[in-house]
């Protein structure tokens, strides 16, 4: 029971330092250049593909679990890693591969903001 | 009307005869609170969109200024407006309430004192006998128009400034006292190549320490034949750098310059330099500076605005930004 | 063209500004994009525990998280709430999940006055549209290498 305990805090702290970290990496880029928020995005989800396609995001799925895939590489990590497995089936699913294995996320990302925009208006702010 | 270098001198000075102010709720707590007109509390104003909203207040303060005035809108002969927002609507859209002719003019932030600096020509050249000078812009509708959404969760760094909620206009015409508008210098479009466009203050300055400066040469005065030099929204940096710049050139001005952007707000310099926007000026000018000329305070006013003159178009394809800044001598 | 482009910028000024620029607050601008960032992925770590007890694995497990991150995203960016977290967490909330959410949703709220079609649905994608076109490419490209790899 202790160790099972412990097991589970250890699995948050990897979580919390492996996304902190990807998320350190990210703000360090934006002091030092002025990208904005969309640039940095696109980006950390490239490195994600190509880092999964390397072979070197998998590891660090399966060591930090969500703390690897909640930050947008992870995203990245999906689209690759579908596009690999559908490699194994054939062209078409190698083709198709990545945008099914990211379709939830998409799909979700459209229908909230579908529904958010329905029940909420932009409202001002100042500060 | 005489003409020295690129200042004009008006022989029968117009004057102002009455001006008004509407700002929003986060400026009713800085130093215009308590001068402006109409200070807001819902900064949307009743309407349902941002544009609606700042168009409502740039109408408000022409209103407002007509009506203090103690003018008919058929004395009117011309309305100078512009304002912040693709084709100006605000301005535009505004002068459907009046029954008087429109002149839209553009020169970004600088847009109060270029519409002074035309209302006094043509009072001066005796085309007009009464102009109204106004202009306006909205946090919000800025914000989507040059930058991101305002939902969107993204860093403000600390070079940047904040579009001032608000609109001032002003009545110019014959009057036997007021404020008189001597002289103006029209500005020149500067670019020393900054591309930043969080960094607005650093870009402008140039152009307001240029036209600041050919005014003193054209009209033979130094910084202290000045009780105030305004500048419109050059910011915390903005302000250190139009200072230096006229310093190299051997014009202290550190002692009377005083900017818009900087006072409007309690700026924190380590989170942004304060606020901008064609508003910014407009508002300061036509609540604090005009009361406190009024009551003598200030003699003699050299009120230079600024403008960056740069669309998302531009900046999206990499350009630097161009900036001008014209200036307008006030005097009671 | 007049001689002010790109070749002719004053240098000496742009170097001038540099010195002017205020100091950059790196400490505390990483230590609070490590904190939030390291937060929400440990919700996210919260939200994969509590799927598995309720039976989900695999990539049912993996894509419901990421629906219930983006939901929570997406309605945080609806109460007005997400943006003052970006704000205070830069990249800490921008490059987790939620802020490919916050991305989506923020522009169809704002320009939803410009209509349903052209303004809420079209500018939907404004920022986050180039995720999906990069993702993907890459994605079919990285297919299409492992096809013939």
């Amino acid at each position: 029971m202790r160790t099972e305990i412990l097991d589970i805090l250890f699995t948050y702290l990897k979580a919390f330092a492996v996304g902190g970290g990807i998320c350190l990496i990210a703000q360090i880029i934006i002091n030092f250049t002025d990208l904005t928020a969309g640039k940095i995005l696109v980006y950390f989800m490239l490195a994600g593909v190509v880092l999964t396609a390397l072979g070197l995001y998998q590891p660090l799925v399966e060591f930090a679990g969500a703390g690897a895939t909640v930050p947008i590489s992870g995203f990245g990590y999906l689209l690759a890693n579908g596009a690999m497995k559908g490699a194994e089936k054939g062209l078409f699913y190698a083709v198709t591969g990545s945008l099914t294995a990211a379709s939830a996320g998409v799909t979700a990302a459209v229908v909230f903001a579908f529904i958010m925009a329905l029940i909420f208006k932009s409202r001002t702010k100042r500060n | 009307m005489s003409k020295k270098g690129n200042t004009i001198f008006f022989k029968r000075p117009p004057r102002i005869l009455s001006y008004a102010a509407v700002c929003g709720s986060k400026e009713k707590e800085g130093i215009i609170g308590s001068y402006a007109d109409i200070t807001l509390d819902d900064d949307m104003y009743g309407e349902d969109t941002y544009e609606k909203a700042e168009c409502k207040m740039l109408s408000a303060a022409i209103s407002l200024a007509v009506k203090k005035s103690g003018k008919r809108e058929q004395d009117i002969d011309v309305l100078l407006s512009g304002d912040l927002l693709n084709q100006i609507i605000s301005a535009s859209f505004a002068a459907r309430d009046y029954d008087f002719p429109f002149l839209g003019v553009y020169s970004a932030c600088s847009t109060m004192s270029e519409s002074i600096l035309l209302g006094s020509a043509l009072i001066g050249g005796g085309f007009a006998d009464t102009a109204v000078c106004a202009t306006g812009s909205h946090f919000a509708s800025a914000e989507r128009q040059y930058r991101y959404p305002l939902e969107l969760g993204c860093t403000r760094p600390p070079q940047s400034q904040w579009t001032v909620t608000g609109a001032g206009g002003l009545v110019l015409g014959r009057a036997d006292r007021g404020i008189k508008v001597v002289c103006a210098t029209m500005g020149r479009v500067c670019d020393y190549g900054v591309t930043d466009v969080n960094n607005m203050g650093a870009a402008m300055a140039p152009a307001a320490a240029d036209t600041i400066m050919r005014h003193f040469k054209d009209t033979d005065t130094e910084p202290a034949d000045y009780d105030l030099i305004l500048t419109g929204d050059l910011g915390a940096l903005g302000s250190r750098i139009v200072k230096d710049l006229t310093w190299e050139k051997g014009y202290d001005i550190s002692s009377n310059h005083v900017d818009c952007g900087e006072i409007i707000y309690k700026v924190i310099e380590s989170e942004f330099q304060g606020g901008s926007g064609a508003g910014c000026s407009a508002t300061v000018l036509n609540s604090y500076i005009l009361t406190r000329m009024e009551a003598g305070l200030y003699k003699r006013v050299l009120f230079a605005a600024t403008g960056a003159l740069l669309s998302t178009v531009s900046s999206g394809q990499g350009e630097s930004i161009p900036c001008i800044s014209h200036a307008v001598r006030l005097e009671i | 063209m007049t001689g002010k482009t790109r070749e002719n910028y004053n240098r000496n000024y742009l170097e001038y500004v540099k010195t002017q620029d205020p100091p950059t607050k790196h400490l505390k601008n990483c230590a609070s994009a490590f904190g939030v960032g390291g937060l929400i992925c440990c919700i996210g770590q919260f939200i994969r525990y509590s799927l598995s007890f309720a039976g989900l694995s695999g990539d049912e497990l993996a894509g419901a998280t990421s629906v219930i991150l983006i939901f929570l995203g997406c309605l945080l960016t609806g109460l007005g709430v997400y943006d003052r977290i970006g704000r205070y967490a830069g990249a800490g909330s921008i490059v987790p999940i939620t802020g490919f959410a916050n991305s989506v949703t923020s522009p169809a709220i704002e320009f939803k006055t410009e209509g349903w079609i052209y303004g809420m649905a079209a500018k939907m994608f404004t920022v986050a549209g180039a995720i999906i076109v990069f993702g993907v490419f890459s994605g079919v490209l990285v297919g299409i290498l492992y096809l013939f790899l």
